[in-house]
């Protein structure tokens, strides 16, 4: 046995134990937009010689936390690697005079079994000691997730915050003409890796979201010329009509749960906010004036649902029960406001604002206050919530093309991120965190 | 170190199992192929309602167009709307073995669930007006296609002013 591998017995890396402590190195999740932290994410070793794996997976770290907007990740480019022995046991001078504040080491095991086990350690180097470590064990085929994972923990560990990296987006590939645009369900790593095509793209497909836990999608379609909500299972591709019959139901998103969906549905030229089982039953009625009420979205704690409504004579904000009692007018800021989506830590509410000819996304808190704008362009509109709370993604239209791209944004500030997808992309939806 | 802790996590190294062998990783991961899977280029929506060009041409020609227009996020008929609207309830009663699937559409000012909204109201109102004129509500669908399919693909007020419509789609 060599040294590394008694090392790992002696330290052995497991998911569910986290050696943690609180020392002074962090990054401020505001301030360090300005100021991001210079961070070394050198090449890994890895067993058996595998040089190109240990590099991927750092790359993949590093380029994770540049995703973040609160770093500046040094490496694995231009920068030296290290041995086994160092991944423990770092020689802390050489990160100090390379510049960096702190410092992600770890090393690869493969094993024949076609699992994959990445050791994750986060060093502060200007004191000189380690911070957290932890172990993930994968199934080979899913290496990406262990970087993902290593990438959590060290934003998790200096930002305060809950992970975000290791998750997955569903969105509306779009391609063609503007007027014959082709759109079809894709799904990817929130990185654009392992991008698939989850609909074929003969029927028109819009608002694709994700279930609580991300294994389902619920999205509306066109097929059969009947616009209409679908469920999707996602690891099958098996879809099934939410409300049967040829009603035309839209703008559909889970419960925190998972077991109910609340959707809306027009009829005679009004269209009002319903719930249903997950798995049917008959719909819920939740709201009942004459105007157009969408775009439903619960709080994280399952009690309260945020929607629009054109009842005042132009669209706003409402909130009311998920029983539909008590509904009132949160957003009184000047304008139109869409398409609301209720964070999931519960604390602030995502919009698209229309005013001056364009769309801007923003930020509330649920009972309407300490609106803020987070984007600035010519169309920005259908945010989605990462896991974390901390991050938005959206899709902007460019002017005159309608092309469509996704983006994500930190909500505490900073530039629009565009997020890397083979063709236009819009309705991103985020997931939860993987597994 | 916590004993417990240390045990479980030894324990957990061990189940782990291939952790101590030096046999090589299982694969390479190959390198991500975005191109996998390129987006096809047809677009069918009329899988159910069977579209009849040859009626639909027909209804043109007699009505004087299949499309009413509207305001800027308004579905009130306007004189002209009205006008086209009586000759397609006329066309409809004189060819009573075809039904209407009216479509509303919307510009690209409105968000997309709005517009979707927005769009039913519209078609909705080009229906109850050829209900009005006699056609059997049974011969008449409505679909909205919100901001998703225009037919000016300007952005401008001559654009948006022509996607602003109701459309009725002679089907069988």
């Amino acid at each position: 046995m060599k040294p590394i591998i008694a090392a790992l017995l002696a330290l052995p890396m497991a998911s569910a134990a986290v050696a943690q402590d609180s020392g002074p190195l962090e990054v401020d999740v505001v301030g360090g937009i300005q100021a991001p932290m210079a961070i070394a994410v050198p090449a890994m070793p890895s067993a058996n010689g595998d040089a190109a794996m240990g590099r991927q997976i750092a790359e993949i770290i590093s380029s994770d936390l540049r995703t973040t907007g609160l770093f500046t990740p040094l490496g694995p480019g231009g920068i030296a690697g290290y041995s086994y022995a160092e991944a423990s046991n770092p020689v802390y001078a050489t990160w100090r005079s390379a510049g960096a504040a702190a410092l992600v080491a770890g090393y690869v095991e493969g094993a024949g079994t076609g699992r994959l086990t990445l050791a994750c350690y986060l060093y502060d180097v200007t004191a000189g000691r380690e911070l957290v470590r932890q172990g993930f064990a994968v199934n080979a085929n899913n290496w990406r997730s262990a970087a993902h994972k290593c990438a959590d923990l060290v934003y998790s560990r200096l930002s305060g915050e809950q992970p975000f990296l290791d998750t997955k987006v569903v969105y509306v590939s779009e391609t063609g003409p503007k007027n014959a645009r082709v759109k079809r369900i894709a799904i990817m790593d929130s990185d654009g890796s392992n991008h698939r095509y989850l609909t074929e793209g003969k029927a028109t497909v819009l608002t694709p979201r994700f279930s609580p836990r991300g294994d389902k999608l619920v999205y509306m379609s066109y097929q059969g010329r009947r616009p209409r909500v679908y469920v999707m299972d996602v690891a099958t591709g098996t879809e099934r009509l939410l409300v049967p019959g040829t009603a035309f139901t839209f703008a559909p998103r889970f419960s925190p749960d998972g077991s109910q969906i609340v959707f809306s549905m027009a009829a005679g030229g009004n269209t009002d906010i319903y719930v249903v089982g997950a798995n049917g039953g008959t719909p819920r009625r939740l709201t009942a004036t004459p105007g157009a009420d969408t775009s439903p979205s619960f709080s994280p704690d399952g009690n309260r649902i945020v929607f629009e409504s054109d009842r005042s004579g132009s669209q706003q904000l409402y909130v009311m029960n998920y029983d539909g009692s008590n509904q009132r007018r949160i957003s009184f800021g000047g304008g139109n406001y869409a398409s609301p989506a209720w964070s999931p830590r519960g604390d602030l509410i995502a919009f698209t604002r229309i005013g001056g000819g364009a769309f801007r996304i923003g930020v509330m808190s649920p009972s309407g206050g300490g609106e803020r704008t987070l984007t600035n362009a010519w169309q920005d509109e259908g945010p989605s919530w990462a896991p974390n709370g901390q991050f938005v993604m959206f899709h902007r239209t460019t002017q005159g093309s309608g092309n469509a791209a996704l983006y994500a944004v930190n909500i505490n500030g900073g530039q629009p991120r565009r997020m890397p997808t083979p063709v236009g992309g819009s309705d991103p939806s985020w997931s939860p965190l993987n597994n | 170190m916590n004993k417990s802790v240390l045990i479980g996590m030894t324990a957990l190294a061990l189940a782990l199992g291939a952790c101590g062998k030096k046999t090589p990783p299982a694969d390479i991961p190959p390198a991500v192929d975005q191109s996998a899977n390129p987006p096809g280029t047809a677009t069918d929506d009329s899988v159910d309602l069977i579209e009849l060009p040859a009626m639909q041409a027909d209804l043109i020609a007699k009505a004087g167009s299949d499309t009413v227009y509207f305001s800027t996020d308004e579905s009130s008929l306007d004189n002209q709307a009205q006008a086209t609207l009586a000759a397609q309830a006329r066309w409809m009663l004189a060819n009573p073995s075809v039904r209407g699937s009216i479509e509303g559409h919307a510009d690209e000012r409105g968000t997309r669930e709005y517009n979707l909204a927005l769009g039913e109201r519209r078609a909705n109102a080009a229906k109850q007006f050829l209900i009005a004129n006699g056609v059997p509500e049974g011969r008449l669908t409505t679909i909205s296609w919100g901001k998703e399919r225009p037919v000016a693909v300007g952005s401008n007020e001559e654009a948006w002013a022509q996607n602003r419509r109701a459309v009725t789609v002679v089907v069988k």
